[in-house]
């Protein structure tokens, strides 16, 4: 790997998982940053919902009213997406839209690491979001699931060839969807640490911390928006399963 | 030689890979304006199709972070 790029800070060297203890090489059970931050974030997900619910009041506390917000807002986009019948899996969404906002979040810590940048981490919760939608679909509806590769509002002679690209499509979802999460933080990350490598040149770093301090509003922006749009497509994967058949 | 051709083409493919993510760009754009363009004409019915909005703007992504990964693959992975 050429890393004479002439920049002081390697954009990628943020990346590097490394073991927490020593300098020895990474086996399945070493414990590393990554499995660091991931504990981290099921531990801000805990303390926010435990400690955040346990008075309980009725003019809520700051936690309180985070928690609660939070909350609405899944159950909303539960309800609006995935239809009534889809509300059942709402402590999965749930707990994958808190963890993926916490993991993204805590990525944003100077110093720290962003779990949800490595394809390996993102892979995982997508094939669960995969394996299960696809699980609940035959459960639910039997073999008539493979009805929604077999569009029958098309012309008989396209529908084989729609059943083709929708066969593909299907099995594509959780390649996009774990890429596009883990691609986005990745990317926004990389390009706060080629301007934090430009600020090492005297004469634009005001320029360059200035970016910086912009980027660092949109990644904050970013690590909420995906998200978001990582739950808004379990919700919708979650729809072609518990949905209604006949209509 | 052998090994820097093959790391010329290996850089040049990354690079040629990345215009995908331009196409991506304009697919957002487009989604982005056109929702703007509708919920200025009905604001009162924008609301309800902000859902709709980000699914969209996930599906036309998705296609530009095929070619980002493409570009990440010819960079670290051949």
């Amino acid at each position: 790997m050429a890393a004479e790029g002439g920049l002081p800070i390697h954009p990628m060297d943020q990346f590097i998982v490394k073991p927490l203890f020593g300098d020895g090489p990474v086996y399945w059970y070493t414990p590393t940053n990554v499995t660091l931050w991931l504990m981290l974030a099921v531990l801000a997900v805990g303390a926010l919902m435990i400690l955040g619910t346990r008075r309980r009041a009725i003019v809520p506390t700051r936690s309180q009213s985070i928690a609660e917000v939070l909350y609405g807002f899944v159950h909303n986009m539960v309800e609006e997406v995935a239809g009534h019948d889809g509300v059942k899996y709402f402590p999965y969404v749930l707990t994958l839209f808190l963890f993926i906002l916490c993991a993204n979040v805590l990525g944003l810590i100077p110093m720290s690491f962003t779990t949800t940048s490595h394809v390996a981490v993102t892979v995982v919760l997508a094939l669960g979001v995969f394996l299960g939608v696809t699980l609940i679909g035959f459960a639910r509806k039997g073999a008539g699931f493979l009805s929604m590769f077999w569009i029958s509002s098309a012309p008989l002679a396209l529908r084989p060839v729609l059943a083709i690209i929708e066969i593909i499509s299907y099995f594509v979802r959780p390649v996009s969807h774990s890429i596009r999460l883990a691609g986005n933080l990745m990317a926004g990350h990389a390009v706060l640490k080629v301007f934090a490598g430009f600020a090492s040149v005297a004469l634009i770093s005001p320029v360059a911390i200035g970016a910086m301090t912009a980027i660092y509003a949109l990644e904050l922006l970013v690590a909420f928006v995906q998200a978001y749009v990582f739950t808004i497509l379990t919700c919708v994967y979650l729809k072609d399963a518990v949905g209604d058949a006949h209509h | 030689m052998e090994g820097e051709l093959a790391l010329l083409g290996k850089y040049i493919g990354a690079g040629l890979a990345a215009f995908g993510l331009g196409g991506a760009g304009i697919g957002v754009g487009n989604i982005a304006g056109n929702f703007l363009a509708g919920a200025l004409r009905n604001p009162s019915a924008a609301a309800s199709q902000t859902a709709t909005l980000f699914v969209g703007i996930a599906f036309a992504e998705a296609l530009g972070i095929f070619a980002f990964l493409i570009a990440l693959l010819l960079m670290f992975a051949v």
